[in-house]
């Protein structure tokens, strides 16, 4: 690959740069207690989450954080985080 | 090198510098003029909507903002797009703009700036000297400096001719001392739309923002590619400085004037004593060599033209014989106690075969007056280097102690 002037790229070309390696603590569910309500999808800076099918939500963990936004946000603490291991 | 002019008077306004620039402006061609007023540029965004009012500049959009911040922001989109770009600030205004000078540079967009130069604040002065745009010279523009309005004038177009030449690709300011040179009245000639049509040709950018073809502008780089954007960013400068040579004698080839290319020398043939400068300080630089040239003294000047670049080899070359070099700063680096042009034309003499003693002189700050004996004064002190050596390397010429 080589530069182009300016750095101009074609749209999507982030889709390879994965940010999620950052990441300390990562966001899971409880779809127990999950009312579908969006919030987290809504609020997540790094559209991380991703609806499915069903109306549930998953996480893309090779963009997602961390930052715990998601989990801070959900009114029925359906999502905690949880420390990163090897 | 000597200066070209055309002296046909038939041709000649007297008209005030700010009102010269706008009316370069105009004739470039611009598609978007964006600017906040702030003295002494006012004159300038001024006569250009004035112009725009009176629908002078067809195909341009004059956007007002709320702040130099977002003057230059606008650009950016606005030259992302295709758009020839027009902006004009000073002091505090491109003090604010610091931040969306990186992106315009670093996203290799050739917006053309005029700068009325002005002391920066506290305390508050509004009228001339070089900190503002000296303070900027890492940001990635190109830096031009006009002696005096037609230079000014004529800059103005070169500096498109450079900033969108494909192998440059790279924002240029184009300096000019605040009210000295502003809101001066002088005879010039206007550009003529004909001639600037011949020597400028159409804005054509390779990459633009298109909805039918998507491109991202100004995307992220991670550690692995972001050193290359600046190697790139420098090597363009370098393309500049064979560009600002091109520009200023297809200038003269169009329109019969000529300044000097990177640099100008005056009286420099057997000068043993050489002062260098940016500005409209050079005229009374000239002024005074001229005075004592006819008492003997072997004095010239080396005018800086373009900063950034800075012509390391076009400096050499001036001042590889001379015995003493005095380089005159209307700025300061504080903690280093030293002009701009000073510590960089002495650091580009290191490593190098060229001996010749430099010394700096900062003068002329938040508009003191630069009456010829400020000069002479310095030119005493360079005689002094000759004879016994250098005593002080760098300090201000016009001190006025009994205010300490
Ligand atoms: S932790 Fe942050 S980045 Fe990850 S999904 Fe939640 S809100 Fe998005
Ligand atoms: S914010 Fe909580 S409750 Fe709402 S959809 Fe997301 S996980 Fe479910």
């Amino acid at each position: 690959m080589s530069i182009r002037l300016g750095g101009v790229c074609e749209p999507g070309s982030t889709r390879v740069n994965k940010t999620g390696g950052w990441r300390t603590f990562r966001p899971v569910y409880d779809y127990d207690k999950c009312i579908k309500c969006k919030l987290c999808e809504l609020l997540c800076p790094d559209m991380s989450v991703l609806e499915w099918e069903d109306g549930y939500f998953q996480f893309d963990y090779d963009f997602c954080k961390g930052c715990g936004i998601c989990a801070n946000e959900c009114p029925k603490d359906a999502i905690s985080m949880v420390l990163e291991e090897k | 090198m000597a200066v070209i002019r055309d002296l046909n008077k038939d041709k000649m306004d007297v008209v005030e510098g700010s009102y010269a620039v706008a009316h370069s402006v105009k004739v470039c061609k611009p598609n978007v003029i964006s600017a906040y007023p702030i003295t002494p540029q006012t004159h300038i965004v001024e006569d250009l909507s004035q112009f725009m009012a009176d629908g002078e500049i067809p195909n341009c959009e004059y956007i007002m903002v709320e702040s130099e911040f977002s003057a230059l922001s606008a650009l950016v989109g606005s030259a992302a797009v295709g758009a020839r770009c027009y902006s004009a600030t000073t002091s505090q205004g491109l003090e604010l703009m610091h931040e969306i000078l990186f992106n315009v540079s670093g996203m290799r967009l050739p917006i053309v700036m005029t700068i009325a130069n002005r002391a920066v604040s506290a305390p508050i002065n509004i009228w001339n000297d070089q900190q503002d745009s000296i303070s900027q010279r890492d940001t990635g523009w190109i830096q031009l400096y006009a002696e005096d309005l037609q230079e000014a004038s004529d800059m103005t177009a070169q500096a498109y001719k450079i900033a969108e030449d494909k192998d440059v690709m790279l924002p240029a300011m184009v300096c000019m001392d605040g009210f000295i040179l502003s809101h001066v009245y002088e005879p010039l000639v206007l550009l003529e739309q004909d001639l600037v049509d011949e020597y400028l040709p159409p804005y054509n950018p390779e990459l633009t923002l298109d909805s039918k073809n998507p491109m991202t502008f100004g995307a992220f780089a991670d550690p692995e590619s972001y050193t290359e954007f600046r190697y790139l960013q420098q090597k363009a400068m370098n393309n500049a400085l064979a560009k600002i040579e091109e520009a200023a004698s297809d200038f003269q080839k169009v329109f019969g004037r000529y300044y000097g290319g990177l640099v100008d020398e005056y009286e420099t043939e057997d000068a043993e004593i050489i002062l260098m400068a940016m500005g409209s300080v050079i005229g009374t630089i000239k002024d005074t060599i001229d005075a004592l040239r006819a008492k003997g003294v072997k004095v010239g000047l080396l005018k800086v033209r373009s900063f950034r670049p800075f012509p390391v080899e076009a400096i050499h070359n001036v001042i590889k014989n001379a015995k003493v070099v005095v380089a005159i700063d209307k700025n300061i680096s504080l903690g280093l106690n030293e002009g701009a042009l000073f510590t960089e034309t002495k650091a580009s003499l290191y490593n190098t075969s060229i001996d010749v003693p430099v010394i700096g002189r900062m003068i002329g700050h938040g508009g003191r007056d630069i009456p010829v004996s400020t000069i002479e004064k310095i030119v005493d002190e360079a005689a002094n280097v000759m004879k016994s050596g250098i005593s002080v390397e760098s300090q201000y010429a016009d001190l006025k102690e009994e205010l300490l």
